[in-house]
C-alpha cells in the first residue's frame, strides 16, 4: 500500500510543478497577480509531495519490502538500517528521486527566504523551477519509476553495491546534488530577468547567496566524494579525472567564475549578459552531470545502472533547457544594457581574466570528457582520454588565475595604477620565490611543478595577509584591533578564506605530489617491510565477519624510527550477496602526513601483497575544500543580502503585495 | 593611450592569451589521445609502437601468473580469436577474475608483451567494460563471417 501512495504522491506532485512552471509565467506575462499567486502554494505542495514520495521509499527499504523491484535490487535483509537509507539514492530511480526532492526543497526555500523581491521576479522564477521539476519527474514517472512492483515479491533482495556501502555514501550524494541542483535558482533568477529585460544591482544582489550557497553544496559534494575515493578505492589518489568527477567539476568550475562575475554585476552593473550566460551554462553543466553519471554511456566507475532509454530522455530534457534558455537569451539579451567602463588594470579586468581562464578551463574539461564519447556515438572508434591530457592543460592553464587571485583584491574598481599594485605585494613575491627555491633545495627530486606550488601558496598567503593588514589599518580609527577585525563584512572574510583555501590546497597537492612514498610489498605474518622512515610489521591475519561480509583482517604496526606510530587494521572484504571484494585502506590521519595500508591479494596461503603509502600533507587537500566551502557560507550570509529594503522594512514580508524595487537597489545601479 | 586603445590592448591581449590557451589544450589533447584496440587488431599489426593505447578483452582462464617477489603479474587478455600476453606491476583490481572482462592501458615492447601501466575491472560482479565486449563482439563477428 505505502509505495502505491508514494507513487500517488509522485503524480500529484507532477500536477503541481505542471501547475507551478505554467500559470505563473502565463501570469507574468498578461500582468495577472492572481495567476502569479499560485506559485508560492503551488511549490509549497509540490515539497510536500515529492517529500512524501521520498519518504515512502525509504519506509519501503527500512521495512524491506522486496515487492518493491527498486528495493529489491539495492537492499538485503542484512544490510544495516543507514545503508538502507542511503540506498535510496543509491541507484538510478532513487537518485532522481532525490533530485526531484532537493528541487522541490529549493524553491521552498526561495520562497521562503526571497519574501522582498518583485512579485514579477519571484513568479517567473518560481514558474522556470516548476518546469524544471516537472520535466524531471515526469522522466521519474514515465521511465524510472522507483515504486514498480515485483510480482512475486523476492524473498531476498541483491544488496546495495558493496563500493557503496560506507559513510560516504551517506553524505556525498545529497550534498552534490544540493549543490547541482542548488544552481537551478540562479538559471531560474537568470531566466526571470531575461524574460523580464531587467537585471540591475539588486538583481545581482538577490542572486549571489542563492549561487554561492550551491556552490558551498557543490564544494563539499566534490572535496567528499574525492576523499572517499581516496580511502575506499584503495589506489590512494584523490583525483582520478574519471568521467564522472569531470563532470562535477565542469559546474564548478563555471560556478565559481558566476560567483565573480556576479560580483562585477551588483557592485559595476557591468558583465551582464556574460553573468546570464554563466547562469544558463552552470546548470546545463549540472544537468550533463546527471545525464553522464546516470546513463551509464561512459566507462566510469560510476557507471552501476545503465539503460541508454534513459539516456535519451535526459538527453531531450537537456536540449530542452539548454536550447530553450538560450533561445531566451539569445532573443532578450541584447535589451540588457552594457555596464560602466573599466580600465586595463582594474578589478573588473582582473575580474575578467578570471571568468575567462575558468571558462577555457571548463572547456578544456568539458572536450576531454566528452569528445571519446561523441567519437563513439558517430562510430569513429574507441578512444579515451588520458588523465595526463588534463594534468597537462589543468596546471599553466589555472597558474595564472591562481597568481592573480593574490592580486585582484588589491586593484581598485574602474582603474587603478600598476606601479601601486605593484608596491604591496613586493614582499609577497620575494617570499614566494624565497619558498620557491627552498623546495628545490631541500626536496630530493622535487620539479619545476613543486617550485611553482609553493611560490603560488606563499605568495597567497603572503598577499592576503597583507591584505587583510590593510584593511583593519584602514578601519574605524581608536577602536581595538578585535573590534576593527569584528567589524570587517562576513562578504570580506568569505573571499578571505576561500583564497586562503586554495592556497592551502595546493600545499595540499604539491606536498603529496613531491613528498609522497608508496611501496608494493609481499609480506607473510612477522615480516616487516620499510619506506622511508616507517617500518611496517605485519603483525597478524585472521579472519572477521561482518553483518553481511567476512573478511581477512590484517594487523600492521606502524613504527618510526623504532617508535610506533599506529596500528592500521587494513581489510579485505568478501561481501556474501554479491560476491564481491571489496578492499578496505586504514589510514593513520595525522596533520602533517597520512599512513595508509591497503591489501592487495593474497600470493599463497601465507603472504599477501601490500600497498603502503605515506603520503605528506595529503589532508590539506581537503582541508583546503573546507575553507573555500566555509568561505562561501561566511560570503552568503553576509548582511547585505538579509536586509529588507529600507522603506519597507517588515511590511513585504508578507508577500501578498508587490514591493516595488529596493531604493538600495535602484541607488546602487549605474 | 586613450580609453578606446585601451580596449583595444584589453580585447587583443586577452585574445592573444585564449588562442595560446586554446593551441596548448588542442595539443595536449593530441598527444593524450588514447586509442582501443582488440587483440585481433594488436596481432594483425595495427596498433603503434612506442605509443601507449588501451587494450581490452577476456583473462584467459588459467594464464594469470605471479614472478617470484609476488607484485610483478603476468596473463593473457583475449577476445576469444587472438591472445596478448600482458605484464603488469602493482595491485590488481578487485574485480580482476580468470574469464572476466577487462582493460588495461600502456605499451607494446619489442617482444609483442603488453607492458601495462593500469589494469581496469569494474565494480559490478555482471558487468562488462564496455571496451572488453567490444572487442569479444568484434572477434566473434569475425569468426561468424569466416567460417561460411
Amino acid at each position: 500500500m505505502i509505495p502505491e501512495f508514494g507513487q500517488l504522491a509522485l503524480i500529484v506532485a507532477f500536477c503541481l510543478a505542471l501547475l507551478q512552471g505554467v500559470l505563473p509565467l502565463w501570469g507574468a506575462a498578461r500582468g495577472d497577480a492572481r495567476l502569479m499567486a499560485v506559485a508560492r502554494p503551488a511549490a509549497h505542495g509540490q515539497f510536500v509531495f515529492t517529500a512524501l514520495a521520498i519518504g515512502c521509499l525509504g519506509y519501503a527499504f527500512l521495512a524491506h519490502d522486496f515487492s518493491v523491484i527498486y528495493v529489491a535490487s539495492n537492499s538485503n535483509s542484512a544490510l544495516p538500517w543507514e545503508y538502507r537509507m542511503s540506498a535510496v539514492w543509491g541507484s538510478h530511480e532513487g537518485s532522481l528521486l532525490l533530485w526531484a526532492f532537493l528541487l522541490s526543497l529549493w524553491t521552498v526555500a526561495v520562497t521562503v527566504f526571497s519574501r522582498s523581491l518583485p512579485q514579477l521576479l519571484l513568479s517567473r522564477a518560481l514558474g522556470v523551477l516548476g518546469l524544471v521539476s516537472a520535466g524531471f519527474l515526469s522522466f521519474l514517472l514515465f521511465t524510472s519509476n522507483p515504486f514498480l512492483r515485483l510480482l512475486p515479491p523476492a524473498p531476498d533482495g541483491r544488496d546495495l553495491n558493496p563500493l557503496l556501502q560506507d559513510p560516504g555514501m551517506i553524505f556525498h550524494p545529497p550534498l552534490l546534488y544540493m549543490g547541482y541542483v542548488g544552481f537551478s535558482v540562479a538559471f531560474a533568477f537568470a531566466l526571470a530577468a531575461l524574460l523580464g529585460g531587467r537585471l540591475d544591482a539588486a538583481w545581482a544582489r538577490w542572486s549571489r547567496p542563492w549561487t554561492l550557497a550551491a556552490w558551498v553544496f557543490l564544494t563539499l559534494g566534490i572535496a567528499l566524494g574525492s576523499f572517499w575515493a581516496y580511502y575506499e578505492l584503495g589506489w590512494g589518489g584523490w583525483w582520478f579525472w574519471d568521467p564522472v568527477e569531470n563532470a562535477s567539476f565542469m559546474p564548478w568550475l563555471t560556478g565559481t567564475a558566476l560567483v565573480h562575475s556576479l560580483a562585477v554585476t551588483e557592485k559595476r552593473g557591468g558583465f551582464k549578459n556574460w553573468t546570464l550566460l554563466l547562469a544558463i551554462t552552470t546548470f546545463s553543466l549540472s544537468l550533463l552531470g546527471t545525464f553522464l553519471v546516470r546513463s551509464g554511456v561512459l566507462t566510469s566507475v560510476h557507471a552501476f545502472a545503465t539503460d541508454p532509454r534513459r539516456g535519451l530522455f535526459i538527453l531531450v530534457l537537456l536540449a530542452l533547457v539548454v536550447g530553450g534558455s538560450l533561445l531566451v537569451y539569445s532573443v532578450r539579451a541584447p535589451r540588457m544594457e552594457a555596464g560602466g567602463r573599466f580600465g586595463l588594470l582594474s578589478r573588473e579586468s582582473m575580474l575578467l581574466a578570471n571568468n575567462v581562464a575558468l571558462a577555457v578551463v571548463a572547456g578544456s574539461v568539458l572536450l576531454g570528457t566528452l569528445y571519446p564519447l561523441a567519437m563513439d556515438v558517430l562510430g569513429l572508434g574507441k578512444l579515451s582520454v588520458g588523465a595526463p591530457y588534463f594534468d597537462t592543460v589543468f596546471l599553466p592553464l589555472m597558474a595564472p588565475v591562481v597568481f592573480l587571485m593574490a592580486v585582484a583584491p588589491f586593484v581598485r574598481w574602474k582603474g587603478d595604477g600598476a606601479g601601486r599594485v605593484a608596491r604591496q605585494l613586493v614582499w609577497a613575491a620575494i617570499l614566494g620565490a624565497v619558498a620557491a627555491a627552498a623546495i628545490l633545495a631541500l626536496v630530493a627530486n622535487a620539479g619545476w611543478r613543486s617550485a611553482l606550488g609553493a611560490f603560488l601558496a606563499v605568495w597567497i598567503v603572503a598577499a592576503a595577509i597583507r591584505h587583510l593588514a590593510q584593511r583593519v589599518r584602514a578601519g574605524a580609527p581608536g577602536a581595538g584591533l578585535a573590534t576593527r577585525l569584528r567589524r570587517l563584512p562576513l562578504a570580506y572574510w568569505g573571499m578571505w578564506l576561500a583564497h586562503l583555501g586554495v592556497a592551502v590546497f595546493i600545499i595540499g597537492v604539491t606536498g603529496t605530489r613531491s613528498l609522497e612514498s608508496q611501496s608494493d610489498v609481499r609480506l607473510a605474518p612477522g615480516e616487516t617491510a620499510t619506506l622511508g622512515e616507517h617500518a611496517f610489521r605485519l603483525a597478524e591475519l585472521r579472519q572477521v565477519q561482518g553483518p553481511n561480509y567476512s573478511a581477512t583482517r590484517a594487523r600492521v604496526e606502524v613504527s618510526r624510527e623504532g617508535k610506533p606510530v599506529a596500528v592500521l587494521e587494513p581489510e579485505k572484504r568478501m561481501y556474501h550477496v554479491q560476491r564481491m571484494p571489496m578492499t578496505e585502506a586504514d589510514i593513520d590521519y595525522g596533520f602533517m602526513r597520512h599512513v595508509y595500508v591497503a591489501l592487495g591479494e593474497p600470493v599463497d596461503d601465507r603472504s599477501w601483497i601490500l600497498r603502503l603509502y605515506v603520503k605528506p600533507l595529503v589532508g590539506w587537500i581537503w582541508g583546503g575544500c573546507l575553507l573555500m566551502a566555509l568561505g562561501g557560507l561566511a560570503g552568503a550570509a553576509d548582511r547585505r543580502y538579509r536586509l529588507r529594503p529600507a522603506a519597507a522594512p517588515r511590511a513585504a514580508s508578507t508577500g501578498s503585495a508587490a514591493p516595488p524595487a529596493s531604493p538600495a537597489g535602484a541607488a546602487a545601479r549605474v | 593611450m586613450k580609453s578606446r586603445h585601451k580596449r583595444l590592448v584589453l580585447v587583443g591581449g586577452g585574445l592573444v592569451a585564449v588562442i595560446a590557451a586554446v593551441a596548448l589544450v588542442l595539443s595536449a589533447f593530441r598527444q593524450n589521445l588514447v586509442f582501443f584496440f582488440t587483440p585481433t587488431q594488436v596481432v594483425a599489426k595495427e596498433a603503434p609502437t612506442g605509443r601507449s593505447f588501451r587494450i581490452g578483452g577476456l583473462v584467459e582462464t588459467g594464464s594469470v601468473q605471479r614472478d617470484a617477489g609476488g607484485v610483478t603479474v603476468r596473463f593473457v587478455v583475449t577476445d576469444t580469436a587472438h591472445e596478448i600476453p600482458v605484464v603488469f606491476s602493482g595491485p590488481l583490481p578487485d574485480l580482476f577474475r580468470e574469464g572476466k572482462g577487462v582493460v588495461a592501458d600502456g605499451k607494446l615492447d619489442t617482444e609483442g608483451v603488453f607492458r601495462a601501466s593500469q589494469v581496469l575491472a569494474k565494480h559490478d560482479e555482471n558487468y562488462m567494460p564496455p571496451e572488453a565486449q567490444h572487442a569479444v563482439d568484434q572477434a566473434q563477428k569475425a569468426a561468424q563471417t569466416v567460417k561460411p
